[in-house]
């Protein structure tokens, strides 16, 4: 298959006067990676010309990643080849990557929190030092993020620590398009609008668009296909290391690359209508009000339902989650609470794993008090415990005893949840766990989270991604902190929700 | 903004209270003799501060400014050059320290913790007895008396000033902060963590060597204890400061501030307070707590 | 051979392997003459550290900042208490001890309260905490010459066949500790919240209980060992707690515990006391001066952290 891929792209008019290779900005020929005893990437070719935009897709631990690095620089292949401009380079590296003017926004990231806007900007750029260095700086970010996110609030002096996730991730985009001294010729996107709204990604695309029509080039990796399949000129779809298609952008649809991917099949919106049969609401299983509300809407949940948290990313939907999760263990005025709760983060590094500890470690600490035999804990419940929610949540692994760093971050996210679900816990709480999952595994969980409602566990699910509301009964749509809007599914519309969040009443 | 005005608002509450039981120390005589050992104290506080800067710990400073003071009150009076390379080399061991600690991952409380026996050892070895003399020049500086200002204000003034357009204004500085504050993007972006670990373990040799100097400038003469007590206040400088134990988060005006406070709080305010020597520890450390609860007052009303 | 390798991956073995390595030292230097007399002498001592070492290592383990500096000052206020409370006489030993151990909670409960209640770093509350525990101790304790109940005394240097009993408890009681660790509820909070704080705290672990719980640990073990150090010693002393600032600190991290926190290593404490007990003895067999027994310590702990190598950065 890898072999086909580079027979798909047929060069096209404007090429025949360069000649297809001197048009690489960037070509790997063969690359291999190992990781201990994990096949990374088997031999693949990747290649990228000027004034095209790739979109790469494929799951979580396909290989995307660390193609990617290695386009960087920051990881050298075991096998296999690099060349820049149809010259083979021996030893890449980042400086030579900056050199050639290719830069990278990775998945996770990487400001320096304890800095200002502009600081974090001259760390990547040497050139920026000597006399009014700092004034250069603040100069630069400034100017490329009214580029990119016109009418955005962030100051060169703000300390990105202080900021919204949201802004990082402007913050952390329009850095990798500012230029001095090397120039800029390649820059890859890696989920690039995986913490922003609607507006800022649709800005972000925007400009995407106008930098390769000014002739450059970009790499664009995200989970949103829609996002890729209406900006990239041509696509390559990964899976287990290899590339297993690629071909212009048109050639493809949704359902295409959903196949291509491996993933499991698309299916309709009518899957989630099923549950529209179930009996009447549950006992009252939550009622809170968010601090900044000022009319009477207050968010109610019951058991059996999944309760959707929308609106524009960092109104205060985590914030209302996490006051509702405090409130269970001490009492909180305008929070009721009527059963155990428990949390799925979204954030899984800051806010979910344990890096120390096993898989079956990771799940089992929601659950302690249970899982023990007179005062101590038994290993044998808690293996139990571990391998009944591999089977029922599919995660792959050998061993349950694994580092959970051992897992793909799809996986890492399914052991996130079944520590939730293998609790005690009749509320679960997620805040918007799906950031950044490869669409195989959220299918999965979709139809996990749908048996545990009818079962009778109450969800409270704030996302950012709005196809995900079609999984719920209730939708209430933030903005600034307070409840704007309280829809059921069947009122539920993109419009709607949109409207909701950008206009000044429900 | 509130919270970087701490600091400055704890040495405000300090010097309150000696205004409030000794108004007639509020004066340049008054200042000069109370702030007598701010300067090594904010050297010191500025030498840990640096290391913090870089997510690490320094427990050997305390050692390293008594070892520095053998070497000032000895060598540095009775043969100059040789007095100078081995504080030079000091410093040079410093900077090792900072590459060895990068290069294989070690915990810096484990290996400054072994420096610490090290420093006290050879300061012992050095001078067994208390005694030495310091250096003319290093008395007559440290006795200079210049009008209107007490000396040890205009050099906390200088130093704050030095060291905070350093690490907050040059380019560099933003580096060496960074790597604090998410050290695996600096390494992305083409920075070299070992060289800024070397720089800033070098700085904090630097300022303990200065510190160790001035504290004999002073003192007059040496004991192989006399900086043992530096280690603790310096982090409590710094902390004073308004600076955190990782991700870069420093203050160097912050930290002489700090320091400046400990030093306040140390002992004049207890004099004054006819404490029995008995309860001068304690005192010392109740005005820390006090000091800090303040803090926490100020910031929950800022909320 | 497998199971060699295994042995030799874990870091506590490097600890037991120094200490195996300075007795030999030692022995060949004396010509093999009190190698048995080295090892039940270096027992009864590195108890000492390993109790307080084990309170230190559940602080160390809570993560970042956390460290109880209050030891030494708690020791020796525990110290004087549990003499005074004894007075002397054998029917008070319990009640004595029982009164170090309560003397040495307060102390922990203090240092939590002021961590709590101040939002400042441990570091900076239990330092602060121990500037006011050294003066209660110097008021408190001035003059006091009680000797330990005879009982009490005989007790704390009881050997069975060359073997402190106080070491066998000890052992026991470390193992206890491992127990906690692993299998119970409060010890997997510890290593969660050592590791991730907010994870812990949104995994439902109870983070203020555990925290306080662990400084009231620290605290206790604190103040047993100060009665048992004044057993041992024959009385009080506001400096008999001293050396065990950085001893408790140096056994946790040379043993093998993560200063990042989260990671924690029970049968390190003991390797690494039993090394830098040997290794004073060590020294002082080869009657070097005080200076050069100073740097050589720091050189060799250097040194070892330094051939054991680094924990692999996690974040």
């Amino acid at each position: 298959m890898p072999e086909a891929s580079a027979d798909i792209i047929r060069p096209d008019g404007a090429e025949k006067h360069f000649g297809a290779v001197s048009m690489d900005i960037i070509r790997l020929d063969g690359a291999e990676k190992h990781f201990g005893a994990v096949r990374a990437l088997a031999g693949v070719d990747f290649s990228v010309r000027a004034g095209e935009c790739v979109g790469l897709v494929g799951h979580n631990g396909a290989g995307k990643s660390t193609l990617m690095h290695m386009v960087a620089g920051t990881l050298t292949p075991d096998g296999g080849q690099i060349a820049v401009r149809g010259g083979v380079e021996a030893s890449y590296s980042v400086p030579r990557a900056q050199q050639l003017g290719i830069r990278c926004v990775f998945q996770e990231l990487s400001l320096c929190p304890n800095l200002s806007v502009a600081e974090n900007t001259r760390i990547n750029h040497a050139s920026l030092h000597g006399f009014g260095w700092r004034r250069k700086a603040a100069d630069l970010i400034a100017a490329k993020l009214d580029e990119i996110f016109p009418g955005h609030s962030i100051s060169a002096s703000d300390i990105v620590g202080d900021l919204s996730i949201t802004s990082r991730q402007m913050v952390e985009v329009a850095r990798a398009f500012t230029v001095t001294q090397e120039p800029l010729e390649l820059v890859i996107l890696d989920e690039p609008t995986s913490s922003l709204d609607a507006q800022t990604a649709g800005q972000l695309l925007a400009f995407v668009r106008r930098f390769i029509a000014a002739g450059k080039s970009c790499i664009l990796i995200s989970h949103v296909l829609g996002e890729v399949l209406g900006n990239a000129d041509r696509i390559v779809v990964m899976r287990d290391g290899k590339v297993v298609a690629a071909g212009q952008a048109d050639q493809f649809d949704r359902d295409r690359l959903v196949t291509a991917m491996g993933g499991a099949e698309a299916r309709e919106k009518a899957a989630a209508e099923i549950a529209s049969g179930k009996p009447g609401p549950g006992p009252l299983r939550v009622r809170a009000r968010p601090p900044r509300q000022q009319d009477g809407n207050e968010l109610v949940a019951r058991a059996g339902e999944i309760i959707g948290l929308a609106g524009l990313a960092g109104h205060g939907q985590t914030d209302l989650l996490l006051a509702i999760f405090a409130a269970a263990s001490r009492a909180k005025t305008g929070i009721e609470v009527t059963a155990p709760v428990a949390l799925v983060a979204g954030d899984r590094q800051s806010d979910g794993i344990f890096p120390q500890w096993s898989i079956a470690e990771n799940i089992g600490i929601r659950s302690l008090a249970r899982l023990r035999n007179g005062l101590l804990i038994s290993p044998q419940r808690e293996a139990e415990l571990a391998e009944l929610w591999q089977r029922k949540i599919g995660i792959r692994t050998p061993d349950m005893n694994n580092n959970i760093f051992s897992l793909s971050g799809g996986n890492q996210q399914k052991a996130l949840f079944a520590r939730a679900l293998g609790s005690d816990a009749k509320i679960v709480l997620m805040d918007d766990p799906m950031r950044g999952v490869d669409i195989g595994t959220k299918l999965e969980v979709y139809d996990l989270v749908r048996e545990e409602a009818r079962h009778g566990r109450t969800f409270l699910w704030y996302t950012t991604e709005t196809e995900e509301l079609d999984n719920c009964d209730h939708i209430y749509v933030f903005k600034n902190g307070r409840i704007v809007a309280n829809l059921r599914r069947d009122e539920l519309t993109e419009e709607k929700i949109i409207q909701s969040s950008f206009g000044d009443a429900a | 903004m509130l919270r970087s005005l701490l600091p400055a608002l704890s040495l405000a509450l300090v010097l309150i209270a000696i205004a409030w039981l000794n108004p007639r120390a509020i004066s340049y005589f008054g200042f000069s003799l109370m702030l007598n050992l701010a300067i090594p104290i904010a050297l010191a506080t500025i030498a840990q501060m640096f290391v913090i800067a870089g997510n690490e710990l320094d427990l050997s400073i305390g050692t390293f400014v008594g070892f520095v003071g053998c070497v000032t009150a000895t060598w540095l009076k009775d043969a100059p050059l040789l007095g100078v390379v081995i504080l030079l080399g000091s410093i040079g061991v410093y900077a090792l320290l900072g590459a060895l600690i990068h290069l294989r991952n070690l915990p810096s409380i484990v290996v400054t913790l072994g420096m610490s026996f090290v420093w006290q050892g050879l300061a012992i070895l050095i001078l067994p007895k208390p005694g030495g003399k310091a250096p003319d020049w290093l008395l007559a500086l440290m006795a200079f008396k210049p009008p209107f200002i007490p000396f040890p204000i205009i050099a906390a003034l200088l130093i704050a000033a030095v060291v905070h357009f350093g690490l907050m204004r040059t380019s560099y500085g933003v580096i060496l902060r960074g790597s604090g504050g998410n050290s695996a993007a600096l390494k992305r972006a083409g920075w070299s963590l070992l060289r800024t670990k070397i720089a800033l373990f070098a700085l904090t040799g630097l300022f303990g060597v200065l510190s160790g100097m001035a504290l004999i400038g002073i003192t007059t003469s040496a004991d192989a204890n006399i900086g043992n007590g530096y280690t603790l206040l310096s982090i409590a400088g710094v902390i004073l400061g308004g600076g955190e134990f990782v991700g870069g988060r420093v203050s160097p005006i912050g930290a002489v501030i700090g320091a400046l406070t400990l030093a306040l709080a140390a002992s004049p305010l207890l004099t004054f307070m006819h404490i029995p020597p008995d309860w001068q520890v304690a005192a010392n450390g109740a005005i820390l707590i006090i000091v800090l609860a303040a803090r926490v007052l100020i910031s929950r009303r800022e909320r | 051979m497998a199971s060699l390798r295994t042995l030799l991956a874990r870091p506590w073995i490097w600890s037991f392997f120094g200490a195996l390595l300075v007795w030999l030292a030692t022995i060949a230097f004396t010509g093999g003459y009190g190698g048995g007399g080295m090892i039940t002498a270096a027992l009864s001592l590195a108890v000492f550290t390993v109790i307080v070492g084990v309170g230190q290592m559940f602080v160390i383990t809570l993560g970042p900042g956390n460290v109880d500096l209050s030891l030494p000052a708690n020791i020796g206020l525990a110290s004087a208490v549990a003499m005074k409370v004894m007075d002397g006489n054998d029917a008070m030993i319990a009640v004595g001890l029982l009164a170090a151990l309560a003397c040495g909670m307060a102390i922990g409960a203090v240092n939590y309260l002021l961590i709590w209640a101040l939002r400042i770093p441990p570091i900076i509350a239990t330092l602060s905490a121990s500037f006011v525990i050294q003066s209660v101790d110097i008021s408190y304790g001035r003059g006091l010459q009680i000797k330990p109940p005879p009982g009490f005394a005989d007790f704390t240097n009881w050997q069975v066949f060359g073997i402190p009993v106080l070491a066998i408890l000890t052992v026991l009681f470390t193992i206890g500790a491992g127990i906690v660790l692993q299998r119970m509820i409060y010890g997997r909070s510890v290593l969660a919240i050592g590791q991730n704080i907010r994870a812990a705290w949104l995994a439902g672990v109870s983070v203020g209980r555990t925290r306080f719980l662990t400084y009231m640990l620290s605290g206790a073990l604190g103040g047993l060992d100060g009665a048992l150090l004044a057993g041992y010693f024959r009385g009080a002393n506001v400096d008999i707690g001293n050396e065990y600032l950085l001893a408790s600190i140096a056994v946790v991290v040379i043993g093998g515990t993560s200063v990042a926190g989260g990671k924690a290593n029970v049968p390190g404490v003991w390797g690494a006391a039993l090394f830098l007990v040997l290794l004073l003895t060590m020294l002082n067999t080869f009657g070097v001066s005080v200076g050069v027994r100073l740097v050589l310590t720091g050189l060799i702990i250097v040194g070892v952290i330094t051939a054991a190598g680094g924990q692999k950065a996690l974040r």
